[in-house]
């Protein structure tokens, strides 16, 4: 069985007031359909900007990236972007990702108009489907993105995702910026849509216990290299890397001892 | 137990003609303890912080009182430090790094500039800076986040405060950055006696250094305790699904072998 995606050896440097930055250096792996890949990392390991090149919204320098067989990164104009309706994004602020003053409806009617997949007529009933489809009510459409809960607008940003019908999802700290009481519905719906639909994620998180609960195998960055992968709970049972082991080590704990151990 | 450093009674913050930003708030802050105070967002928690440091714009409508030990009111950047999630926005851009931190000794420690200059890469090697001296005259921009945070953390304890309020300090730092800047702020202030106020959304991560925790709800406070004693028993149920909430490594997962 070929893997959904396959990267194998993308690099990416930029240069930032004279100096240059590797941002992804020799980057290399794989994902299957249905699964969920958990990318984690501390701030500037690279984990965003590989979403951004996985996504072809920066070019790397080089290495490529198959999708579903085919050459991503060779892709140009229509076959770009009939490719483009299988991939899909959220990212950390869902404010920031959408016209702030249009409606809920309007934010979901953008893709389905992009792509042609639903016509003028039919849009209203595929927006109230998408809605439904991540437990919001339907007459939440009519109302202004910048006026509804950011769990809200998080599912918002999940329904437009899931608009095209894709394959892949990259979820880029899609639940960082939320309230603990709601993260965890989101983590949920995220992990029931996966079932219903077999859809793949890419999960980046520099919180290595959220990555943990919801992802198949996952990827440790550090400084533009992937420095570790694997299953789960080798990754965190028994990590390999120096860094791997740092995320480990800084997960917080909730202790309810007084003067419980630490480790 | 030592003293009391400040009690609050029936303390309530409007903004403007909104809805009540915090609302009969009863909690006493004893001399030298850590604190917590958790909550969400809207919970009121960062006013409840810029209450007590004394920050609060003008134009809020305030009830209720703070008495403060030796009933002295404290001076802001003198008698409380305080530290903001975002550091990159609480440090001037165009002053060098050295110069922001030997501002507040000169001011409040009545020291000349020669010895505030000497006495800010003390702080500098304090609070941890690797290269102190090429961090004296860097500016905010060239640091990194973890960085820029302990530089803030300097500028906060240089005045020796008796109070040092944290509002979410680590928010917006990755993980391992996250935990070493708590360890460094527990450092702190065990070392100088100062009392913490931390700042949190977060009852995992202050369950390791908090004595006590106070949680707060829309505005309200729904219960304050020993930390120990929050954390097993909690009183309410807000507080429980604050808890259960939390995601550990122990946190079962939510899935198994792809499909």
């Amino acid at each position: 069985m070929t893997a959904l995606l396959r990267t194998t050896g993308l690099s990416k440097t930029f240069s930032s007031g004279g100096r240059r930055v590797t941002a992804l250096d020799d980057v290399s792996l794989t994902l299957e359909a249905g699964e969920t890949l958990g990318l984690v990392g501390p701030s500037g390991s690279g984990k965003s900007t590989l979403a951004r090149v996985l996504l072809r919204l920066t070019e790397p320098d080089a290495g490529r990236i198959d999708f579903a067989g085919t050459d991503f990164t060779a892709l140009r104009g229509e076959a770009l972007r009939r490719i483009r309706r299988r991939i899909q994004m959220v990212f950390q602020d869902p404010l920031a990702a959408f016209n702030p003053r249009a409606t809920v409806a309007d934010a979901l009617g953008d893709p389905l108009r992009v792509h042609g997949l639903a016509g003028r007529r039919e849009r209203p009933a595929e927006v109230a489907r998408l809605l439904g489809r991540v437990g919001l009510a339907q007459d939440l459409a009519a109302r202004p993105i910048h006026e509804i809960s950011g769990g809200q607008r998080q599912r918002v940003a999940i329904a437009r995702a899931l608009a095209t019908g894709p394959e892949l999802i990259v979820l880029d700290e899609a639940v960082s910026a939320l309230d603990v009481t709601v993260r965890g519905q989101i983590l949920d719906l995220l992990v029931s849509l996966q079932r219903q639909d077999g859809i793949a994620y890419v999960f980046i998180s520099h919180d290595l216990a959220v990555v943990r609960a919801v992802s198949h195998r996952i990827a440790v960055m550090d400084q533009g290299r992937i420095v570790e992968q694997g299953p789960v709970q080798s990754v965190v049972e028994n990590p390999q890397s120096a860094t791997a082991r740092a995320l480990v080590a800084a997960v917080p704990r909730l202790m309810r001892q007084v003067g419980e151990d630490r480790d | 137990m030592s003293g009391r450093l400040a009690t609050l009674r029936g303390l309530g913050v409007t903004y403007g003609a909104g809805p009540a930003a915090l609302s009969d708030i009863d909690l006493a802050i004893a001399a030298g303890e850590r604190l917590a105070v958790i909550g969400e967002s809207g919970s009121g928690k960062s006013t409840l912080a810029l209450a007590l440091a004394g920050l609060l714009p003008d134009n809020v409508r305030m009830m209720g009182s703070i008495a403060w030990e030796g009933e002295v009111k404290p001076v802001p950047g003198r008698d409380i430090g305080f530290v903001f999630q975002d550091a990159g926005a609480s440090l001037n851009p165009v002053l060098q790094v050295g110069e922001q931190v030997a501002e507040v000794a000169q001011r409040h420690l009545g020291l000349n500039w020669r010895e505030a200059y000497a006495y800010a890469r003390d702080l500098l090697t304090q609070v941890q800076i690797p290269a102190p001296d090429t961090v004296l005259n860097a500016y905010a921009h060239q640091l990194s986040g973890g960085q820029r945070q302990r530089v803030a953390i300097a500028a906060a304890i240089a005045a020796r405060p008796r109070l040092l309020i944290a509002d979410e300090p680590t928010s917006a730092l990755d993980t391992i950055v996250q935990s070493e800047i708590v360890a460094l702020l527990e450092r702190l202030v065990r070392e100088a006696g100062m009392t913490l106020v931390f700042i949190s959304h977060d009852i995992a991560l202050v369950s390791g250094f908090a004595e006590r925790i106070a949680v707060l709800h829309q505005a309200r406070l729904v219960e304050a305790g020993l930390t120990a004693d929050v954390l097993r028993s909690p009183r309410e149920a807000y507080t429980a699904r604050l808890i259960t909430s939390h995601i550990g490594l122990d946190t079962p997962r939510l899935v198994g072998a792809p499909a």
